[in-house]
């Protein structure tokens, strides 16, 4: 057996799991806070990385309007700061009328913010594939190369180590502050957060926010490494079963379940693909989502629904 | 039907109660009337008790008070509450809160997946005063509630019913409130832990001057712990009075302890007969 093939395989694999753990990380958020699954995840990262693209760009709007075009660190707080506002929005023109409802009802609400956000994404900076660069270095880390032979791209080692920053941040975050206690809080028992004074309102705003910036933050990686267009939004659908696996309340379970997806699907697509014509990386994931509905519902670190006796 | 209706929450004199509801109407969905006419006053530093049978309208006064109607579709149509003369409609649950009114729901409602602690913490989001003074407030609530110092790192959902009761009226105390709206403390609990608990209710009634309205179907207790009843039934007020008068009073002694004249009377010959005589105020 080839071993630095293997060691190749699976540290690439575990790179394009970090890719679909940034995306999953999103939805983990909404869903633990307020139960929705928010369909419009992936077109959230695709709309962060065309604003971003358009205060770094010279043929962007906000270089017309105003004659000048951002530096980079500017432009990921200016982009951040519309993900808030647009999180204000959606709270403010949807959510808000939809209290109380069923989660179904909420999941409907939000296909229609994706295809809403879409086209205002598609009218106002167009649907042509725009290169993102932000500085994130690109191509093979030289010195595994020289010195291992081993190929592995810089974009993916800066992506992973994004991704453990955000995690924890997000953890002491969650943990350890009196809004993070109230995020919880809300995502246990909204009618007990009421009654103590917590504002669903402002929670709710708060949550989208976040997961607004966690789809920035995966709209830079995935747009730095195959260009702003609309197939971003559609990486929400392998962020599914990385969601299935790990859980759909822990934030640890999205990084873990997307490493096993990253992997598996790799080792599958070169192991188990010749003897099935190949083909598996496109499928491999829902079926190991679906083995797990069969075994392990609530994912290998979903919140267990406790039930006293 | 009471006087205290006849006061105008206006002026506001030294003496008016803490708590005034005047004669609401509640409809949930924009159909369901549920509440036709509902009052009752609380006075400062006052145990006033809310007794009906299942459906009789106490918890949907009680949310009527901490404006939680809303996220349930539940409407006030008519009458008004006031709260230290200030009109309670106008104001979200967090403004409420704030002013020092604070409800424990039915059916305790702990945050599940929150400890002990962090659980009593929420009670504090709405203060905006300090730490030391926040540790204060959790080192008065294990005070009263030693039994949740000791499971205060345990994961709320794994407690025992008694120590959720506690933790959710210790979690309303870390508001600091003036008035606690207690929906049904006694729901579940063997009669030992009910006793435990409104003797909780008393001391803090007593010592840290909070004012109570409890809903409560057990009536005995309540009756004994509170100054003042009042009597909810099919969403009207059909009797109110001095709590050890109401206790004495013989239609509510046949109606909701089954006691009679005759002895114990069965529960579907008090039907019956509740059916043929009403109460109408």
């Amino acid at each position: 057996m080839d071993w630095l093939f293997l060691t190749e395989t699976i540290i690439s694999g575990l790179m394009a799991g970090v890719m679909y753990s940034l995306v999953a990380l999103g939805f983990v958020l909404i869903f633990k806070a307020s139960g929705i699954f928010n369909f419009a995840q992936g077109v959230m990262a695709l709309f962060a990385a065309l604003a971003l693209y358009d205060f770094l760009a010279p043929e962007g709007w906000f270089n017309q309007l105003f004659g000048f075009t951002l530096p980079v660190p500017i432009a990921i707080v200016a982009t951040a700061g519309v993900m808030v506002i647009l999180a204000w929005l959606i709270e403010r023109l949807v959510l808000r009328y939809l209290i109380n409802q069923e989660g179904i009802i909420l999941f409907m609400a939000t296909i229609g913010l994706a295809y809403v956000l879409e086209g205002t994404g598609d009218l106002l900076f167009g649907s042509d594939v725009k290169p993102l660069d932000i500085g994130i270095p690109q191509g093979a880390w030289d010195y595994l190369l020289d010195t291992h032979g081993l190929y592995i791209e810089k974009l993916e080692i800066f992506a992973a180590i994004t991704a453990a920053i955000l995690v924890t941040v997000l953890a002491i975050f969650f943990q350890k502050t009196r809004i993070g206690r109230a995020l919880r809080a809300v995502a246990d028992d909204h009618q007990a957060a009421l009654s103590v004074g917590i504002s669903l309102r402002a929670i709710w705003v708060i949550v989208w926010a976040v997961a607004g910036f966690v789809a920035l933050v995966a709209g830079i990686m995935w747009g730095s490494k195959s260009g702003v267009q609309f197939s971003l939004s559609l990486i929400a659908l392998k962020a599914l079963p990385v969601l299935i696996l790990g859980g759909f309340t822990s934030v640890p379970g999205a990084i873990v379940g997307g490493l096993i997806i990253g992997v598996g699907e790799k080792l599958a697509e070169i192991y188990v693909g010749p003897m099935v014509g190949g083909a598996i990386e496109n499928w491999f994931a829902y079926m190991l989502a679906l083995a797990f509905l069969l075994f392990r519902p609530q994912g290998l670190f979903g919140e267990k629904i406790i039930e006293r006796v | 039907m009471n006087s205290v209706n006849a006061q105008e929450a206006a002026e506001r004199p030294a003496d008016a109660p803490l708590l005034e509801v005047n004669n609401i109407e509640v409809i949930y969905d924009h159909v369901i009337l549920v509440l036709k006419g509902v009052s009752l006053a609380v006075p400062e530093g006052g145990v006033v008790a809310l007794r009906g049978a299942n459906g009789a309208g106490k918890s949907t006064t009680l949310k009527a008070i901490s404006n939680l109607l809303g996220a349930e579709r539940g409407d006030v149509t008519k009458g008004s509450i006031t709260y230290q003369g200030e009109n309670v409609h106008a104001l979200n649950p967090a403004e409420l809160v704030k002013r020092g009114v604070i409800q424990v729901m039915e059916g305790r409602h702990c945050f599940e997946h929150l400890t002990i602690e962090e659980n009593l913490l929420t009670g504090a989001y709405t203060r905006g005063d300090g730490k030391a003074a926040i540790q204060a407030s959790l080192d008065k609530v294990y005070h009263y509630f030693p039994r949740l110092r000791e499971r205060r790192g345990s994961q709320a959902g794994y407690t025992s019913g008694g120590e959720q009761q506690m933790c959710a009226i210790g979690r309303a105390l870390m508001a600091n409130p003036t008035m606690i709206l207690l929906d049904e403390p006694s729901m579940g609990l063997a009669p030992q832990l009910v006793e435990e608990i409104f003797e909780i209710v008393h001391s803090l009634n007593e010592k840290e001057r909070v004012s109570f309205l409890l809903a409560e179907q057990n009536t005995t207790v309540a009756l004994r712990y509170a100054s003042y009843g009042y009597i909810l039934e099919n969403g009207r007020v059909v009797m109110d009075g001095d709590a050890r008068q109401l206790s004495e009073n013989e239609d509510v002694k046949e109606f909701y302890l089954g006691l009679s004249s005759e002895g114990k009377k069965s529960f579907k010959d008090v039907k019956h007969y509740r059916r043929r005589k009403r109460w109408l105020a």
